[in-house]
């Protein structure tokens, strides 16, 4: 059977920081920013990371599909949580994925996200089942520097194997030529970048080129024929140089979404793609490529079950879901690129017993809690005794998921006295479809989301609880606005 | 069933030390406040106490664990001492080991101590410190005024009251205690404020601001119970006994159980019906001279009043405006001040509301003394969050009422 794209799903986080405020606070110094002082970057909530924003990529990939045959988990980013504990892992949990999968980490380059893809496309048809695909990336920059300005965070999924595939894989090259254009160095926080036009000149107009056409090549396809060229580099003109170098119409350049997200590093190239496939027809080829340390190159062909693939927020959603932020100050905050006073309740030691982490793994990472064999209730946690005080059955409570459940606020409050990185404090008694309760965080509440009792809402992965002095962090679930989501 | 406790028990002393930021005492130093008013009041030594109970609740905040701390503290000779935690209602469990103690036969006179010091923290508010290795991964990022502020949204909804008439509601509820706490010479806070200043106040968990918190304080409080007979062999008069002492705690059903709707408290009902039961008392609202209630906020006030079965269901912001709990009203509520403003020092806030009782049906209350002549009294402790809780209730009266 055919091998390729089975579904996508796109994730941008919901703050949108407007570019000119940026410029704003650094103009006395760098008035050259002025240049990129326009539109809005994408910036994710200070309990977002890499793994976070892949899960709800994967989440909106995945829709309410049978998940049970995934056979492998691929995770692409620079900015990984974690250097030693396997971040896709994390993401195979938070979807309570079977244990029995491949799980694999692809790093420290900004063509990890096409690579990961790639070799999924490759990789699918020897495999027991589909292979989940995860891009995501969170920024991190120095302030006053254009890459502050240029990029942004966010996430892209696809589910690769064989069936009924909404693209084909025509054909794909890669180049590997070790141009450093920027790096970051094992103890470095931030990138170090040379010069733009000798990237663009030597780097992005001599490596690209020889990868595309290579692709081209393999696939048997004309350059004209490529209806979306997918190419995610911030500076303009860089992509319709290329296409117009290797002949590829100035209409297929694809949106690098600069006005409105902002380039999210390796998982850059996957968002374009993810967007392109929204939008793609039957027939539609799409090529994909991604620079760093050389070039990959893809050849996708959207064929007719692409028309029938359920709605789902994808990356458009998500833009469109988003709330524009003018507080250059709080995303500094975000990025540890300021030293606030968080006051001394700040200081209570958020230390994790992994044994208790691993012991609750079920209940803290996949939010999977009981229902009783007996009495038919539900309830969060899990516990060894039935909560429905008629029943109280003890032993009989089977494992009942409920991150993908939208649940109703009962009762709410904002918080100014407890700590959060981001106050006031939202949280609130909410009731799950179908049963059960929890007394939850809320994330990414914004003033219009208007919160009253009886409201919707769904989870989110996010970070609970970050452990500075440890360098670990806590996962568990949030209670967000449903229609603040793009979902709906 | 079991009989109860009705007139088993008699206070036979009590004592309480100015609640407050006692920048310059350590919990030893609260407790020894209390202890002297207390044994000087009850006339006995220290040697004729048979056994004391000790409540204390962020023990690591202060005295740390067990109750040495107390023995140590007053030189106890070596008689049991238990040391005894329940969230907020830690001294009305204290009061309860005692008072079992002696209506059980076990004790002739036994002692329960309650303290607090948690002004040691650097910041306003209740310490804050992990919840439990496991909870901590799950639960919300939650507060004590942001847990107890959700009543009012949940209220509002249930009720159709609107969250102005609300607030206002609650804003009396602050005023009416600034009112009584500021004739009460060992108050925490004895400032008089009026409803504009609590609703314009700044917001501390919506819709909770500054005025519809109580005071975070240091204290300590002591009572000393003895069986009737002995305290009358010690000359004591007019005797102030206990008719009924209920505790109920939440089993999950708020936290986990979809019947709860967030309005109310699951186990106030639970432990009043049993308290008025145990009590003999049919017509609460009636029978029941005075109430200090545990006002943690505003709204727990406000639904605590519907939970103990005197304001009618819905009908408790009608109650508050008619100043039905007015120090001068029908049934006055937080006549000491309450926690709002007495001050809320967690180990000692369940003896200290009945510390309030035993002085006004002494007719010891001072300024703040109501005019006619409470016949019952009613506390209510409460521990914990409206999602899972505890409720401890009192109801003590005169000898034979």
């Amino acid at each position: 059977m055919e091998v390729g794209i089975l579904a996508y799903g796109g994730y941008i986080p919901k703050s949108r920081l407007q570019r000119e405020d940026i410029f704003k606070a650094h103009a006395w110094f760098n008035p050259g920013l002025k240049g990129l002082a326009r539109g809005e970057r994408s910036m994710a909530n200070w309990d977002e990371d890499s793994v976070t924003m892949a899960v709800e990529a994967a989440r909106d990939c995945l829709g309410e599909d049978d998940r049970t045959n995934i056979s492998a988990v691929y995770m692409a980013s620079t900015t990984f949580p974690f250097m030693d504990r396997q971040n896709a892992g994390i993401v195979a949990d938070a979807l309570n994925l079977p244990s029995s999968l491949q799980t694999l980490d692809f790093a420290s380059s900004m063509r990890a996200g096409t690579a990961a893809l790639n070799l999924a496309l490759q990789a699918a048809g020897a495999a027991s089942g589909p292979i989940l695909v995860t891009g995501a990336e969170r920024r991190n920059t120095k302030a006053g520097s254009a890459l502050e300005l240029t990029t942004g965070d966010g996430a892209a999924s696809f589910l690769v194997g064989s069936g009924n595939v909404i693209a084909k894989l025509l054909g794909s090259h890669t180049e590997s030529v070790d141009f450093v254009d920027h790096f970051r160095g094992e103890e470095a926080q931030y990138d170090y970048t040379w010069e733009e036009r000798w990237i663009r000149d030597e780097g992005y107009m001599k490596i690209v080129p020889k990868a595309i056409e290579g692709a081209l090549e393999k696939a048997g396809v004309k350059a004209e024929d490529i209806s979306a060229f997918c190419f995610p580099v911030a500076a303009r003109n860089v992509a319709a140089g290329l296409a117009k170098k290797v002949g590829i119409s100035e209409g297929a350049v694809a949106d690098n979404l600069q006005a409105n997200c902002g380039e999210a590093g390796t998982a850059h190239a996957l968002i374009m793609l993810a967007h392109a496939l929204e939008t793609a027809a039957p027939g539609d080829k799409i090529l994909v490529a991604s620079f760093g340390q050389g070039c990959d190159a893809l050849i996708l062909e959207a064929t007719d079950a692409i028309t029938s693939l359920p709605k789902r927020a994808g990356v458009g959603g998500s833009l469109a879901a988003g709330r524009k932020t003018c507080n250059y100050h709080r995303f500094l905050a975000f990025h540890q690129g300021l030293d606030m006073d968080l006051g001394i309740r700040a200081e209570v030691d958020k230390n994790t017993g992994l044994t208790t982490h691993y012991r609750n793994r079920y209940m803290a990472q996949r939010m999977v809690g009981g229902e009783c064999s007996k009495c038919g209730t539900v309830q969060f946690p899990k516990s060894n005794m039935c909560v429905n005080e008629n029943c109280g059955a003890i032993g009989t409570q089977e494992d009942h998921p409920f991150a993908e459940k939208t649940a109703t606020l009962n009762s709410y409050t904002a918080d100014r006295l407890t700590f959060s990185p981001d106050p006031p404090a939202y949280y609130g008694m909410i009731q799950f479809e179908g049963g059960g309760r929890l007394m939850s965080d809320f994330t990414d509440i914004f003033p219009d989301d208007d919160l009253h009792v009886g409201m919707e809402l769904k989870m989110v992965f996010r970070v609970k609880d970050f452990d500075h002095k440890r360098g670990f962090r806590r996962y568990f679930w949030k209670a967000v606005p449903v229609d603040a989501t793009g979902g709906e | 069933m079991a009989s109860g406790i009705k007139d088993k028990v008699a206070i036979l002393g009590m004592g309480c030390s100015k609640f407050g930021e006692r920048w310059n005492d350590d919990a030893e130093d609260l407790i020894i406040e209390a202890f002297v008013e207390a044994i000087e009041d009850a006339g006995i030594d220290k040697s004729q106490i048979d056994a004391a109970w000790f409540g204390t609740a962020i023990e690591e905040q202060h005295v740390g664990k067990s109750a040495v701390p107390l023995s140590m503290a007053l030189r106890l000779p070596n008689i049991p001492v238990t040391r005894v935690e329940n969230y907020c209602a830690s001294g009305s469990e204290a009061l309860r080991g005692a008072v079992y103690a002696v209506a059980s036969g076990a004790a002739d006179i036994a002692m329960a101590v309650g303290v607090e010091k948690l002004k040691d923290t650097g910041y306003g508010g209740l310490p804050q410190r992990s919840r439990g290795s496991v909870n901590d991964l799950f639960w919300a990022n939650a507060s004590a005024p942001g847990s107890f502020a959700q009543l009012a949204s949940a209220y509002a909804a249930k009720h159709k009251v609107s969250d102005k008439d609300l607030k206002r509601a609650m804003a009396h509820v602050s005023v009416k205690s600034h009112d009584n706490g500021s004739k009460n010479p060992k108050a925490h806070l004895r400032n008089k404020i009026d409803e504009d200043k609590v609703m314009n106040a700044p917001m501390i968990a919506e819709p909770l601001g500054l005025f519809d918190c109580c005071g975070v304080s240091d204290g300590a409080a002591v009572a000393i119970v003895a069986s009737p007979e002995i305290a009358k062999s010690l000359g004591k008069k007019d005797l102030v006994t206990f008719k009924a002492m209920q505790l109920a705690a939440s089993n999950g059903r708020e936290a986990q159980h979809n019947s709860w709707d967030g309005s109310h408290f699951v186990t106030t009902r639970a432990a009043a019906k049993r308290a008025y039961q145990e009590a003999g008392i049919t017509s609460p609202r009636d029978q029941i001279s005075m109430f200090e209630v545990h006002d943690c906020f505003s709204i727990t006030e406000l639904v605590t009043m519907e939970d103990l079965f005197i304001s009618e269901e819905g009908r408790a912001v009608n109650d508050i405006m008619d100043g039905f709990y007015d120090a001068d009203g029908k049934i006055p509520c937080q006549i000491d001040g309450g926690l709002k403003c007495f001050g809320h020092p967690i180990g000692a806030s369940g003896i200290r509301m009945l510390y309030e009782m035993y002085l006004q049906m002494y007719g010891r209350a001072g300024e703040r003394q109501r005019k006619e002549d409470p016949v019952f009294g009613m506390t209510h402790n409460l521990g914990g969050f409206p999602h899972q809780n505890i409720c401890s209730l009192t109801i003590v009266g005169k000898e034979g009422a």
